[in-house]
């Protein structure tokens, strides 16, 4: 059944918002979304080194992310001033990616793929390695729920119920390195963090609990990936963007939904 | 009706059980010591104010005895399994985080429906668990959070400034609380304020802290201490009473509620 490339997007993008529905709401509530784009960004860099040194783009993007997260979290636990830091970095990586994914030959032509996606050319094996990496992702979350919450509201008060705020710090940063590594194939580097923020600002103008938020931000991404893929088939309009656009198009109508409930 | 002041102290207080104890703590953050050489020690049923300007390490004492900030040198002592409720100093929920009080009142560890309805209850917030965080008034956050940190029956409560923010009715009717709460509980209660007015009547034993340990004693004591008065400067001798007078005037909405029922559970 999975020789349909369409249904493998289609699988694709949802398994995705499994995992970008719970950590975005995270990355909302930490006001982390420059964080997100750091560590997204530096998935290019992976690729590069993915290809110059023959290793699976999945695992090079991963250590690559995962370098670039803990390295921008020490840096803001530290106390740098973190909006520049992550200005800094995430835009030196990136532009380093590109500079280092030039010298590795014939990736030229592919490079838009690492960019902004490719879903429509999702293989098997990388449909096993999305929802095998989301399900990570979300029994990771689900599993240290209560303590992240906590350590999300109040770091002292977290402290205080003997939650210890950097672990629940670094277990977000594990997570969204995952991510980044996940998302690459689906929406691009480009565009990893409109999918984990986009979803989830949708879904809190229609919420009263985190739990509630977490849980619409996965369907909205979902919907929003199915009624991407639809434009994409329908109107020929690259696939990852058009997903981006659905999920923009539905956080427009959540807004004035939620603010005509709250009237 | 007053009961606050005097010598009729509930439950536990002065049982000579110690339940917490910093010895000679020293704190550095960012290179600059905080803390220097401190030692407190709190007893079972205590009421103990920490006062101290600006800048002058209370939060930071606090943070050490509560082990959230690590000690450059001394120790912090507490006795075996220890029940701490936390009412921290300033709590701002980013307005993307939807939560009900209900909710919030399960983090981290999870309440009962009963245990949550009761302790709402108990701080005058009867029926407002589906309320948003973001939807109360400053005096109805700061009785959340303490309506949370009683959920495992304390031992110790530790307040950080936690009328910051409030108006003077406000702040007096949430000091009533406390003090209530102490009466019911025996709980002994450990607070840092700025507010020597507000704050003196109603403690045991008051620490002046500017670094290091300025002077320590009752109210009345510390308030004709050259050490405070160098600190805080004159003119605190009316302090004492005017927390009593207001006692009897509160007009915060929130506070009525205990105006009322107040002789229901005397």
């Amino acid at each position: 059944m999975f020789d349909d490339f369409l249904l493998r997007a289609a699988l694709a993008g949802v398994g995705l918002s499994l995992a970008t529905g719970p950590l975005g709401s995270f990355v909302v509530w930490r006001r982390m979304a420059y964080f997100g784009d750091a560590t997204a960004h530096a998935a290019i860099l992976g690729v590069a080194l993915a290809l110059a040194f023959d290793l699976p783009i999945g695992l090079g993007t991963l250590a690559v992310a995962l370098i670039m997260a803990v390295t921008v979290a020490t840096l803001a636990a530290r106390g740098w001033a973190v909006d520049t830091t992550l200005g800094v970095l995430a835009h030196a990586a990136l532009a380093l990616g590109l500079v280092a994914i030039s010298f590795v030959h014939g990736v030229r032509t592919d490079l838009q793929a690492f960019l902004f996606g490719d879903i429509l050319a999702v293989t098997k094996g990388d449909l096993a390695f999305i929802w095998g990496g989301a399900v990570l992702v979300l029994a990771l979350l689900v599993w240290r729920w209560q303590g992240l919450l906590a350590a999300t509201l109040n770091e002292d008060l977290a402290h205080a119920s003997g939650v210890n705020p950097n672990r629940e710090r670094l277990i977000l940063t594990l997570a969204l390195a995952l991510v980044v590594a996940v998302a690459l194939k689906v929406v691009g580097a480009l565009l990893i963090a409109a999918m984990l923020i986009i979803p989830a600002a949708a879904a809190r103008a229609l919420s009263r609990t985190p739990e509630a938020m977490a849980g619409l931000a996965v369907v909205i991404g979902a919907v929003a990936s199915l009624a991407g893929l639809a434009m994409s088939l329908w109107q020929d309009t690259p696939a990852g963007p058009s997903i981006v656009v659905a999920a923009a198009g539905i956080f427009v109508l959540a807004a004035g939904f939620g603010r005509m409930l709250r009237r | 009706m007053p009961r606050l002041c005097g010598n009729d102290r509930a439950n536990g207080a002065g049982t000579g059980l110690m339940l917490i104890e910093a010895r000679d703590v020293s704190v550095a953050l960012g290179g600059a010591e905080v803390l220097s050489h401190v030692s407190v020690r709190l007893m079972a049923g205590e009421i103990v104010t920490i006062l101290g300007p600006n800048g002058s390490g209370k939060s930071t004492l606090l943070r050490a005895l509560l082990g959230i900030v690590p000690l450059t040198s001394g120790r912090v002592e507490r006795v075996a399994g220890l029940r701490i409720g936390y009412v921290p100093q300033r709590l701002a929920i980013d307005a993307s985080l939807p939560i009900t009080v209900r909710r919030f009142l399960s983090l981290p560890h999870r309440a009962g429906d009963a245990e949550a309805a009761a302790a709402l209850v108990r701080v005058g917030l009867d029926g407002l668990g589906q309320r948003q965080m973001a939807g109360l008034s400053g005096g109805q956050f700061q009785r959340v959070l303490l309506a949370r940190a009683l959920l495992n029956a304390p031992q110790l409560l530790v307040l950080d400034e936690p009328t910051q923010g409030l108006d003077q009715p406000g702040e007096a009717g949430f000091y009533r609380l406390i003090e209530e709460v102490r009466q019911e509980t025996g709980a002994a209660i450990l607070m840092v304020s700025h507010d020597l007015h507000v704050v003196m009547a109603a403690s045991d034993r008051v620490i002046c802290l500017n670094h290091h340990v300025c002077c320590e004693g009752t109210p009345h004591v510390v308030s004709n201490a050259p050490e405070y008065r160098a600190l805080f400067g004159l003119g605190t001798q009316g302090a004492l009473a005017l927390y009593q007078h207001r006692h009897d005037h509160s007009h915060d909405a929130g506070t009525q509620n205990h105006q009322h029922n107040e002789h229901d559970h005397v």
